[in-house]
């Protein structure tokens, strides 16, 4: 993995990017059209080493395509797509990963029935032996599996359960836990909060930190603005397939953002429901030390 | 996440070596409930009850020749069940694989009578084409997505038509003719359809190779790259894709295994009778299906041995003989054999929902 990152750096730098410190991903105007529907125009986005990078919309604002574009699962019909500055265009998973971005699904991110070792290397298994005899090394993968997952604070009694049975938290975390092993720079989190409950949500945000720490670049989607506000470095919302928003964490508060996110009609019914929730949630965000304080100005006011 | 640590599950020893800590919050299960959710064992118990079953209720059975009888009649249905269950594990279905024994027998055949060549230029002819039929399978099932159902009901369908036609065109009758003086037959005969002596007990060849193949299968599917995505593309062909697995690679060289094994069977079908009767195979892929699905391979895809289907081709060699043996009326086979079928069926549930439970 090391390498691998030092190798691009330098080939970053050279370029002279524009980023200040190590831009892995950039989008230029991308966008993506089905047939006659535009799901996706025109989306600027960076994605810079040890940030995170949070794409917040609501249902159908376009998310699912931007991340299938980064990751290799789609193609993008405009625009331009840079890894490292040098424009690409993926087609299929498998060349994203070597170039070392890689997604975490929330919902096609395992296969259910294998044993949680075996979907760990799943793609990239480890062999050893001539190639008539090559095969699967068991030993090594369980106990490197093992102690990847120990290094991420998971702890499983055995390797051999099926990743069906852990919970959706658990295998969130495996399949984050997989994805820094083999050298992802660029990690992409689909949902990661969405099915889960408060407490594997605090687990699977400090993941989040732990991968930024790390150096990783990371693109966090979320239809949760309170949970992207307490991990995110730079916030991009969609609307209808369009950015609706690009702010640093300096330019913009946690009540904006939600405000961004909903927009029009659907904000009176919003702030409805936040003015229950927000209780909750201030309580909870200064636990996180370093925030800095919402800038809470909505110009319409209370009601 | 450092979890509450909780006393030790009753069942002491760390499983993972090494002294480290647990998570304390999933007991072992016992060891007895672990075996039993092995894919193969249900088929094995239930093999075994059908053995004891028949060396009870039929006398002959207990003979040595009757015994190399069954082991003759479960392993022309177990070599076809093997590569037809890897495919259901790889979560698709090939109904053409009964007629398309019967396509290679007939194009191997047809192709060295007609044209006075050595029988193996037929057997090497008849290969090319069977593994060709496979990769059209495969190649239609990824490229249009449709259900592997009805990709290769055409398949089937086109298949039996052309047997019966072509066979009709060529010969001018339903069957071919005789090719058992012809070059190479002999030398054929001895790979594909010869016997051999075990204690004054002529067995078939067939059962060794059964053997060989299943011990092949059971290796690649577990312990190389090939049978971890073939288990990933069955289980959850988007996961699977989205890490790297070349799914349809994958899927198609799984559909030409199982033209390999109508290729194998359709070349002993050719060299132990000589001639090949155009008609037949119908019916059978549906007893290759269901050994699988008896040998505890999930319908569905992702789950099962390629010991199961072993076990699953020996019941059904077993009930096949085990009722002429026993005096009965052969009528009782298919009674049996859907018995059988949702007995399995049942026992493949119940063991997926313990395995998966929280």
């Amino acid at each position: 993995m090391t390498d691998n990152t030092t190798g691009t750096h330098g080939a970053v730098l050279q370029d002279g990017a524009p980023g200040p410190d190590g831009l892995l991903v950039e989008l230029r105007g991308a966008g993506k059209s089905y047939g006659n529907i535009r799901a996706l125009h025109g989306v600027d986005l960076k994605v810079h080493a040890g940030r995170v990078t949070c794409v917040l919309g609501d249902n159908g604002a376009g998310k699912s395509t931007l991340i299938k574009i980064i990751s290799g699962l789609h193609q993008h019909t405009e625009g331009e797509f840079l890894v490292d500055g040098q424009p690409v265009r993926f087609t299929t998973p498998r060349e994203a990963l070597d170039r070392g971005i890689a997604a975490v699904y929330q919902d096609l991110a395992t296969v259910p029935l294998m044993p949680v070792w075996r979907n760990f290397f799943l793609g990239s298994e480890m062999t050893k032996g001539p190639w008539p005899l090559r095969r699967l090394d068991i030993a090594r993968m369980k106990e490197t599996a093992d102690q990847e997952l120990r290094n991420m604070g998971i702890v499983l009694d055995d390797l051999e359960q099926p990743i069906g049975t852990l919970s959706g938290g658990q295998r969130q975390c495996v399949a984050i836990a997989r994805a820094v092993y083999f050298g992802a720079r660029v990690l992409i989190l689909d949902e990661p909060t969405a099915a889960l409950g408060v407490k594997q949500s605090g687990v699977v945000l400090k993941y989040i930190a732990a991968a930024r720490d790390r150096g990783l670049g990371v693109i966090f989607i979320t239809h949760n603005p309170h949970h992207a506000y307490m991990v995110g470095d730079h916030f991009s919302v969609l609307r209808l397939g369009t950015l609706e928003l690009s702010a640093e964490r300096s330019e913009i508060g946690l009540e904006e953002l939600t405000n961004h996110m909903a927009g029009g009609a659907e904000l009176a019914a919003l702030r409805h429901e936040l003015a229950q929730v927000r209780g909750v949630d201030v309580d909870e965000l200064p636990e996180d030390g370093d925030l800095g304080a919402p800038v809470a100005t909505s110009p319409e006011g209370t009601p | 996440m450092s979890m509450a640590q909780q006393a030790e599950p009753a069942v002491g020893g760390s499983p993972a070596a090494g002294p480290k800590q647990t998570d304390g919050r999933t007991a072992r299960r016992p060891p007895a409930l672990r075996v039993l959710a092995r894919p193969e064992v249900g088929v094995f118990l239930g093999a075994v009850a059908v053995l004891v079953f028949f060396l009870i209720t039929a006398p002959p059975v207990r003979d040595g020749s009757s015994m190399a009888n069954i082991l003759y009649q479960s392993s022309t249905i177990g070599i076809m069940a093997l590569p037809v269950a890897l495919l259901m594990i790889g979560g698709e279905f090939d109904l053409s694989s009964g007629v398309a024994v019967i396509s290679s027998a007939l194009t191997a055949s047809m192709l060295s009578y007609q044209l006075t060549v050595n029988v193996w230029t037929g057997v090497i002819v008849a290969l090319i084409a069977s593994l060709a039929i496979g990769a059209f399978n495969g190649w239609m099932v990824v490229k249009t997505g449709l259900p592997s159902f009805l990709v290769t009901l055409g398949t089937f369908l086109i298949l039996q038509g052309t047997n019966l036609a072509v066979t009709k065109l060529v010969t001018g009758n339903v069957a071919t003719d005789d090719i058992s003086d012809m070059d190479g037959f002999d030398q054929a005969r001895k790979i594909f359809a010869s016997s051999f002596d075990v204690g004054g007990v002529q067995v078939k060849i067939t059962v060794i190779w059964w053997l060989v193949f299943a011990a092949l299968a059971t290796w690649v599917l577990l312990r190389t790259k090939y049978g971890n995505w073939v288990f990933a593309v069955g289980g959850n062909k988007d996961s699977a894709r989205a890490v790297g697995v070349p799914v349809r690679f994958t899927k198609i060289t799984l559909f030409m295994l199982v033209g390999f094994g109508a290729w194998f069977v359709g070349m002993h079908n050719l060299f132990s009778f000589n001639t090949v009767q155009s008609g037949e195979g119908v019916g059978q892929e549906l007893i290759y299906i269901a050994a699988a699905v008896i040998g505890g391979c999930l319908l569905t895809g992702g789950y099962g041995s390629a010991i199961g289907p072993v076990f699953g081709a020996f019941m059904f060699g077993m009930v096949q003989q085990g009722i002429v043996y026993a005096g009965w009326n052969p009528d009782w086979f298919k009674a049996f054999l859907g018995v059988m079928l949702l007995g399995a069926v049942l026992i493949n549930l119940w063991v997926q929902r313990t395995a998966t439970r929280r």
